[in-house]
């Protein structure tokens, strides 16, 4: 039976939840999936177990301390059989499926988000088209998050294998980032402000609803290019992070088209605008047409009221 | 002295409407520009150039219409512009080999392109095509600084990292805080008369195809609710509907 191999997200090496969903993508595709965990330390994969999978392999090598696309595709095409590779569609993990696929002599396929018999469904233009492809032979593909569900966590039977590859760059330093919160391209949920705010410092109303839901803060292309208080790592849109949360929630946005392109993917979208016109409404599940000074306190009053 | 190239593709402008006909976008209404990221790595591939010395030279992959975002480039300041003769689709990695064989042929020891293309939103032409080349890459590139070795600033696990990167290498850029030249008189001038050296893609074959394209599943719509109070059914309905709370 063929293979089809899984690349385990990982996050301070640690298996990210996301990666049950490739498992469900793997076994969509057809052959035997394999869990490839690249890690420094073989326990990483300890809890890497789900149902369905036949074999795990803990991919061992310092070069996984810190992402470099040449040794990481390196050192996993050492250790991973032939056959489909699937991948998150995060963006360390795009770059190196595009890496992998590469050295395999493979074609990559990213943000796959229907796997249908040999056919593979991604969105392109931003979102406004769907292309469906079909594949002669194997592939490299990376999986939107939050779109297949979770296959069920399972025991986990792992080989250890030492994986090695050439670093092409150096780590010089980690410089923090502005803000110390979770990043947009990270989060499952996401509180965006936009220019309707009226000033940069009214975003503490978003970072405090953030805390309560765990939420990262995100802004317009409007709101950044305004206020030089609000860095360009929060813009989500077309010239800034494409994210898919679960949850995403925006106050005072508009919803220009180079908003949406970056955000219309979320499994749930929450407006606040006090123009019942705004473009946003039309892309909300729940539109609530109101200032932001009147529905932003009632909304985090009650959902610290739920989390609590 | 660094002989620099910079990828650059022809996508329709990111506000155009998308229609579908036959089975494929329509884009005969569209007016078609420069992907925007590539703007950011025209930006990269200059400020090397006056770092370090050398020449920029543009190159896309594509048909005669393309032509014009290499006038485009020549105007904004590349020495050089390059077209890779070729129509359709190619797949990923029929795409990359042909880059690679131009770089080689270009003599480059760096190449620029953007993050992902406006059409395709993939990523995978500068990782992909470094590997071709057995090159060094960093993609999602913020902030460069040029000298013996480049340093390329890149978001990371729990920051964002500052890597020393050995050339020959290919970064593949986001917006950061690049902010973009614009073309001037003498520039536009140039271009005008600026031809562009057509060759021959090295496009070998695809073996993903294209099978249709189709315009998203509509979203069921929403709820709208008037007045800030509504907010606390909104919320209501996040933990009890959308169950995401």
């Amino acid at each position: 039976m063929t293979v089809t191999i899984i690349i385990a997200e990982t996050n301070g090496g640690v298996v990210a939840p996301a990666t049950a969903e490739l498992v469900t993508a793997a076994l969509a595709l057809g052959g035997a999936p394999v869990l490839v965990v690249p890690c420094t330390d073989a326990a990483s994969a300890d809890a890497a177990g789900f149902a369905g999978v036949s074999r795990i392999i803990a991919a061992k090598s310092p070069v996984f301390a810190s992402y470099d696309a040449s040794a990481w595709a390196e050192a996993i095409d050492g250790i991973a059989p032939a056959g489909h590779v699937v991948a998150l569609a995060s963006s360390r993990s795009k770059d190196l499926a595009a890496r992998l696929a590469a050295r395999r002599g493979l074609p990559v396929v990213q943000d796959v988000v229907l796997i249908n018999g040999g056919e593979l469904t991604s969105p392109i233009l931003s979102g406004k088209a769907m292309q469906t492809v079909a594949v002669d032979g194997a592939a490299v593909l990376t999986v939107r998050a939050n779109v297949m569900a979770p296959a069920a966590a399972a025991d986990a039977d792992v080989s250890v294998v030492d994986a090695s590859g050439d670093l092409k760059t150096a780590v010089l330093e980690m410089v923090a980032r502005a803000s110390a919160r979770l990043d947009v391209a990270e989060a499952n949920i996401i509180v965006s402000g936009g220019r309707g705010l009226g000033e940069p410092g009214n975003f503490r109303h978003l970072e405090a609803l953030a805390d309560t839901i765990g939420a990262a803060v995100g802004a317009s292309r409007a709101a950044v290019d305004t206020w030089d208080e609000i860095p360009h790592s929060m813009q989500v849109g077309q010239t800034g992070k494409t994210v898919n949360p679960n949850l995403y929630i925006a106050v005072g946005i508009s919803g220009a088209i180079q908003h949406l392109a970056g955000m219309r993917s979320s499994k749930y979208i929450v407006a606040i605008n006090k123009d019942a016109d705004a473009p946003i409404f039309k892309h909300a599940d729940y539109g609530i047409v109101a200032t932001w000074e009147e529905a932003l306190p009632v909304l985090s009053d009650a959902l610290a009221g739920m989390m609590s | 002295m660094p002989n620099i190239v910079v990828l650059v593709k022809q996508v329709p402008d990111t506000n155009a409407p998308v229609s579908i006909s036959g089975g494929s976008v329509d884009f005969s209404g569209a007016k078609m520009v420069m992907s925007p990221y590539d703007e950011f790595a025209l930006e990269a591939a200059l400020r090397h150039k006056e770092a370090a010395g050398g020449e920029v030279t543009a190159v896309t992959l594509g048909g005669a219409g393309a032509d014009k975002i290499l006038k485009d480039a020549k105007a904004i300041g590349a020495d050089h512009i390059v077209r890779l003769d070729h129509e359709g689709w190619a797949d990923s990695n029929a795409v990359q080999g042909a880059l690679a064989a131009a770089v080689r042929d270009l003599g480059a020891e760096v190449v620029y392109c953007g993050k992902s293309a406006a059409d395709t939103g993939a990523g995978s032409t500068g990782p992909g095509l470094a590997e071709h080349l057995g090159w060094a890459s960093a993609s999602n590139v913020i902030a460069l600084e040029f000298g013996a070795d480049v340093t390329a600033t890149v978001p990371a696990e729990g920051g964002d990292a500052r890597l020393s990167v050995s050339l020959p290498a290919v970064f593949s850029c986001d917006k950061g805080d690049l902010k973009v030249r614009k073309p001037n008189v003498k520039g536009i001038m140039q271009a005008k008369k600026a031809t562009v050296d057509v060759r021959a893609a090295q496009v070998g074959s695809s073996s993903v195809r294209v099978v249709s394209c189709t315009l998203p599943p509509a979203k069921p719509e929403g709820k709208t609710f008037h007045g800030g109070a509504a907010a606390a059914d909104v919320a209501r309905l996040l933990r009890e509907e959308a169950n995401v709370l």
